[in-house]
């Protein structure tokens, strides 16, 4: 592909929803570890009502990629623990909130 | 190639601990983590520190480092001496360190190039294929590009592997289309654009999130934009026309008669568009005129004299 090439990419809305699968695909882990995070409260299916067993039918908003490998990153890179990743998650989120009013 | 002092980059001293050197580390990693850090260099700061720390908590690698000598100054021009590893033997760790797209060319002549890729992976390699990593970047684009759409080119820095088998920081230019309608904070997806797969695995894709370049005096809100806009004194007082410049284009605005400043006039649909657009509201500001000689001074007095005005009144005051 040549540099002068103009790519058009497609445009996620924040309602697109993937499948647990894809997210695994995106952010390179392992359904167990998708679980962990559900079950921390870190991320929340689309579903009205969590059932861990029926994991495999979850979906997800396309921002869960990026808060998945946030998690992922800060777990590797900080030592910190799930918990500890839960709770810096929250903490950007409120600091974005706050930055953009 | 250029000498790198660990010890200065970890902010420790050269005969600091093990544990001293954790501790700093891991100050270090929370202070400039790419996902948390606010630094503008944080990414490079961070790949340097773990880069660092990747030597010096390892007892065997710190002493051969150390072996090299203290005459060394950091950005020197830098030759490993002939044998200077020779009764070493670095084993790769495989701890799972910080996934930083290659260390610099200093740490893998000492260290050889590769050792610590193999952890990276973690348990995410399936089979000979390896999906190539997405990537994520932000893209800065102006508030105009959202209401008409463009082009802009971004530059990414991308890690290849140059002619002599090491691991560069290039960079890549591509030419991306910013649709119409764009918000800040969505995200736009570039198949094949990531990070290259392993084995036969394709590449992963690029996510750019869309941020906007605002002038002060603009604030977004989700589709809605909102412009500040100055009035003299006296077209807030008796009405006026103005010129506004915005996003679409200049338009003009009729300014009603007693406008207060913070009174909020909506020119509704001109603000990001979509199927349903936002609005675009002007937020009236009053900027006041220096008085700067005797006729001016004067007209403000006689200001003060013919109203009698209060503009506390609401305060109690």
């Amino acid at each position: 592909m040549t540099e002068n090439n103009i790519l058009r990419g497609q445009l996620i809305e924040a309602e697109t929803l993937i499948t647990v699968d894809e997210l695994c695909h995106h952010c390179m882990v392992q359904v167990e570890e998708v679980i962990t995070f559900v079950q921390e409260g870190i991320l929340d299916p689309s579903d009205d009502v969590v059932v861990t067993e029926q994991a495999d039918a979850w979906q997800f908003h396309i921002s869960s990629v990026r808060r998945v490998r946030t998690a992922v990153h800060l777990q590797r890179d900080l030592g910190v623990n799930l918990a500890g990743a839960a709770l810096a998650l929250e903490l950007l989120d409120r600091i974005a909130e706050l930055e953009r009013s | 190639m250029e000498y790198k002092d660990y010890y200065d980059i970890m902010g420790v001293k050269k005969d600091a601990t093990q544990d001293e050197i954790k501790r700093a580390y891991r100050k270090l990693a929370r202070k400039y983590h790419p996902d948390v850090s606010k630094e503008t260099d944080a990414e490079a700061k961070f790949k340097e520190v773990g880069e660092a720390y990747e030597v010096l908590k390892d007892p065997e690698k710190r002493t051969a480092y150390d072996q090299l000598g203290s005459q060394w100054q950091a950005g020197q021009d830098f030759h490993p001496p002939p044998g200077w590893d020779a009764g070493f033997e670095f084993s790769d760790g495989g701890t799972g360190g910080p996934d930083l797209g290659g260390f610099s060319d200093f740490f893998e002549t000492l260290y050889g190039r590769g050792f610590h890729r193999a952890g990276q992976q973690g348990g995410s390699a399936r089979g000979f294929q390896i999906r190539g990593e997405d990537h994520h970047a932000k893209v800065m684009v102006d508030l105009e590009d959202s209401y008409n759409g463009a082009t802009r080119s971004i530059t990414l820095q991308v890690s290849g592997v140059d002619e002599n088998g090491r691991v560069v920081a290039r960079p890549k230019t591509l030419k991306v289309r910013i649709p119409r309608g764009i918000r800040r904070g969505q995200q736009i997806r570039l198949a094949g654009q990531g990070g290259v797969g392993h084995g036969s695995g394709e590449a992963g894709d690029l996510y750019l999130e869309v941020d906007f370049k605002l002038p002060g005096h603009y604030r977004v809100e989700g589709a809605d934009v909102y412009l500040d806009l100055p009035l003299a004194p006296w077209e807030a007082a008796l009405g006026a026309s103005v010129k506004v410049p915005t996003p679409a284009g200049a338009v003009d605005l009729k300014i009603p008669p007693g406008s207060q400043a913070g009174k909020r006039l909506r020119l509704k649909g001109r603000g990001i568009p979509a199927k349903e657009a936002g609005d675009l509201y002007v937020v009236l500001q009053i900027a006041l005129p220096k008085a700067e000689n005797e006729e001016q001074r004067e007209i403000y007095e006689k200001m003060k004299q013919e109203f009698s005005f209060n503009p506390r009144v609401g305060m109690g005051a």
